[in-house]
């Protein structure tokens, strides 16, 4: 961690004071996915190309309004990554034969929730890897199919109760290590953000841009509808789960994963898992003492192999 | 112009060639697979400039195919069968996009059970899309039609996918002579794609595929998709006067095989419909006066032209090489929609299934079924749909199950 890279963001005021996307969208007061994509697109820029997988985010653009400055492309739910293949493709074929000035040249992203980017997308993400695709995939993970009511999916954690886990011990499985599966086809960038924490974000953003080849950019996403919590605690509730170590802010480049905040006297798992209504069946009516402790026994676990 | 021998996959790649697509996603499938090694083999000789992809499915493939041709290249693909399905939401979708781009469809039956020989249960599953689709008979057709429908899908008053569509192993691996026309002169005929404003530029922000909220706007969009399909019928017509011009081969929405002084009519698509000729020549060598209509445009549906073509025939047989379970063959059905309560139509328009899985339909078959419909005029009454097989087929399925002592008690089995 000696080598600290070249960076526009030390502090919270080197970040940019007016938003590039656009306000009045469809989405829910207090989305965490939202905030995060606003840091993001502040980095990245008007000139991108977002390629957009089935999720809450499609209703970004409904036509005729779309609050991007730069342009879209509505997929579907498994596909979004082959969607970036043929526009990236295309681009470079216009840009060898010289049908397209550099300048009109575009970053290409994918915008996908983590139901896609889990489970329906992966296989043709893990393809695009393969063939080393120059994108940015960016997964806001609010760890449920929220646009249908917040079903548990591939991201949803232990414990939590979704609209089909509301048993008394809610999802009976673990959230799925989208990170490490990213990173076991070294590609060039793995990154994990939150909204939360903008500055680590947009350092993230900031490298990522520099760099070319597949980049993920997976971002925790608090979600006030589907995590039952009050709105106005999204950005709360998004520092807990890093205070907590339930959300590893890390990244992945040149082979080696580097923690980029390490919480140094990590909270209870309480301190996050009681303030959403998703896990109240852990607290009400009575503490379930087996489950919770499951919960801090895997963070601290994983926390403990990290060597920094 | 060149005279070569090529497979029905051969001439559909010399298409995508001379057509100079610029940009080929693929997927390999039997029996499609011939077409898109036969591009990546040129492309890795230098022989053609092309960029091919292989995407990890058809789905992906699809997808990838339409976000280039809405990025503003000229792109080629090709599948069948069970790729054409597991690709069918990206089918619908890119329609949506207008996305002009050519799909090769190697026609091949569909799982359960599973097999590879042809018939057009795949293509015709795509049929509501808003793809247009072209169906061929020759190796030629299909090598003239890839090219014709470059012109279609870009055409502005179109611009959407089009399928060219050809029967696997009947004509994908038999080998015709083919006329290869030269680059030149191809590229006289197709000239270089101009997508206009269809392309992504960053300066030139566009957001595509957008939702939509209510039906209102929702059908806007496929009021216009349909409007633009049915469009294809007048721009086909207007490329093909064009292409006989240069190239002296004539291509009509519908091919008319003696229909016209014809009493009976036989209606099919795709390669089999040359079995069809076979029987009307031998048919008429012994005074019949029969004839053959073969749609090569299914979408859009020619009705119009079934209905100034069929007017006044005495009876009309529609062989359906594909089912709709529970309904029957889709050509017929489309047929008797077009000419319902139209003056001068025929009386009888009767149905048969045939060629299933690439099942042979004989001559024998063809004079059986003429005879089925001259038979239904003279008593004036269309004969119920009929399934083509023949005892000696069941006889030896009999006689396999025995074999292997199939019970097939519980499996719904209907005799």
């Amino acid at each position: 961690m000696n080598d600290k890279p070249v960076t526009l963001y030390r502090h919270m005021k080197d970040l940019p004071s007016t938003h590039l996307l656009g306000s009045g969208t469809a989405m829910c007061s207090g989305c965490g996915g939202l905030e995060a994509l606003h840091e993001i697109y502040d980095i990245i820029g008007e000139k991108s190309l977002y390629v957009n997988a089935a999720g809450c985010m499609t209703l970004l653009s409904v036509y005729p309004f779309t609050p991007f400055r730069g342009s879209w492309l509505y997929t579907a739910m498994a596909s979004a990554a082959a969607g970036a293949q043929g526009v990236r493709d295309a681009l470079d074929i216009l840009l060898e034969k010289k049908q397209m000035k550099a300048d009109e040249d575009m970053q290409v992203v994918v915008l996908s929730g983590d139901g896609s980017a889990y489970g329906m997308g992966l296989s043709a993400t893990s393809s695009a890897m393969e063939r080393n695709l120059d994108f940015i995939y960016i997964c806001y993970d609010n760890e449920g199919y929220g646009n249908t009511g917040q079903q548990y999916s591939g991201a949803t954690p232990h414990a939590a109760r979704t609209s089909t886990s509301k048993g008394s011990s809610g999802f009976r499985g673990f959230k799925k290590d989208l990170f490490s599966i990213w990173a076991a086809h070294k590609p060039t960038y793995v990154a994990t953000v939150i909204g939360s924490e903008p500055v680590d974000l947009a350092r993230k953003i900031e490298k990522a841009m520099q760099l070319k080849g597949p980049r993920l950019i997976l971002a925790l996403s608090p979600c006030p509808t589907g995590w039952d919590y009050d709105p106005q605690d999204s950005v709360e509730i998004g520092k807990l789960a890093v205070k907590t170590g339930i959300w590893p802010l890390k990244e992945y480049v040149d082979g080696k994963v580097r923690h980029t905040k390490l919480p140094k006297q990590r909270l209870s798992v309480d301190e996050y898992l009681k303030r959403q209504g998703r896990f109240n069946h852990l607290y009400q009516p009575d503490r379930n003492d087996k489950l919770i402790n499951e919960i801090q026994i895997d963070v601290d676990d994983y926390w403990s192999e990290v060597v920094e | 112009m060149n005279r070569v021998l090529l497979t029905g996959n051969g001439a559909a790649a010399w298409g995508a060639r001379l057509a100079q697509a610029e940009y080929i996603p693929a997927f390999p499938i039997t029996p499609q697979t011939e077409i898109i090694e036969t591009l990546a083999q040129w492309i890795d000789q230098d022989k053609m400039t092309a960029r091919l992809v292989t995407l990890e499915s058809e789905h992906s493939m699809i997808t990838a195919a339409a976000a280039a041709a809405v990025t503003g290249v000229r792109v080629f693909s090709a599948t069948s069968s069970q790729g054409l399905l597991y690709a069918m939401e990206m089918i619908y979708t890119v329609s949506g996009w207008r996305a002009p781009f050519v799909l090769v469809n190697v026609s091949r039956g569909l799982a359960s059970p599973i097999t590879l020989e042809p018939d057009h249960n795949d293509v015709l599953a795509a049929r509501d899309s808003g793809c247009l689709q072209i169906h061929c008979s020759t190796c030629q057709e299909v090598l003239d039609n890839t090219l014709i429908a470059y012109r279609l899908a870009e055409d502005p008053r179109v611009r959407l996918p089009v399928i060219v569509n050809l029967d696997g192993f009947y004509l994908s691996f038999t080998r015709e002579p083919v006329l290869l026309p030269e680059i030149e002169s191809v590229k006289n005929f197709i000239g270089e794609y101009n997508p206009e404003n269809m392309r992504f530029r960053a300066h030139e922000p566009m957001s595509h595929a957008v939702a939509v909220l209510g039906g209102a706007p929702y059908s806007y969009f496929r009021y216009q998709t349909h409007l633009a399909v049915e469009n294809g019928l007048a721009v086909y017509d207007e490329l093909a006067k064009e292409f006989e011009q240069q190239f002296g081969r004539e291509y009509g929405v519908i091919e008319n095989y003696f229909a016209d002084d014809a009493d009976y009519v036989f209606v099919m698509m795709d390669s089999f419909a040359t079995k069809a000729k076979d029987a009307v020549d031998k048919l008429r060598a012994t005074g019949w006066a029969i004839g053959l209509l073969r749609p090569r445009l299914i979408r859009p549906f020619p009705a119009e032209r079934f209905r100034t073509l069929l007017s006044g025939k005495k009876a009309v047989a529609v062989i359906d090489q594909n089912i709709s379970m529970g309904m029957g063959g889709v050509l017929h059905s489309e047929l008797c929609t077009a000419l319902y309560g139209q003056p001068q139509t025929p009386e009888i328009v009767a149905s048969f299934i045939g060629g299933l899985g690439g099942r042979d339909i004989t001559v024998e078959e063809f004079f059986e079924i003429a005879k089925s419909i001259r038979h239904a005029d003279e008593i004036n009454q269309t004969p119920s749909p009929r399934l083509l097989y023949t005892e000696t087929e069941l006889r030896e399925i009999r006689k396999l199950q025995s074999l292997a002592n199939v019970k097939l008690h519980g499996f719904g089995e209907t005799s």
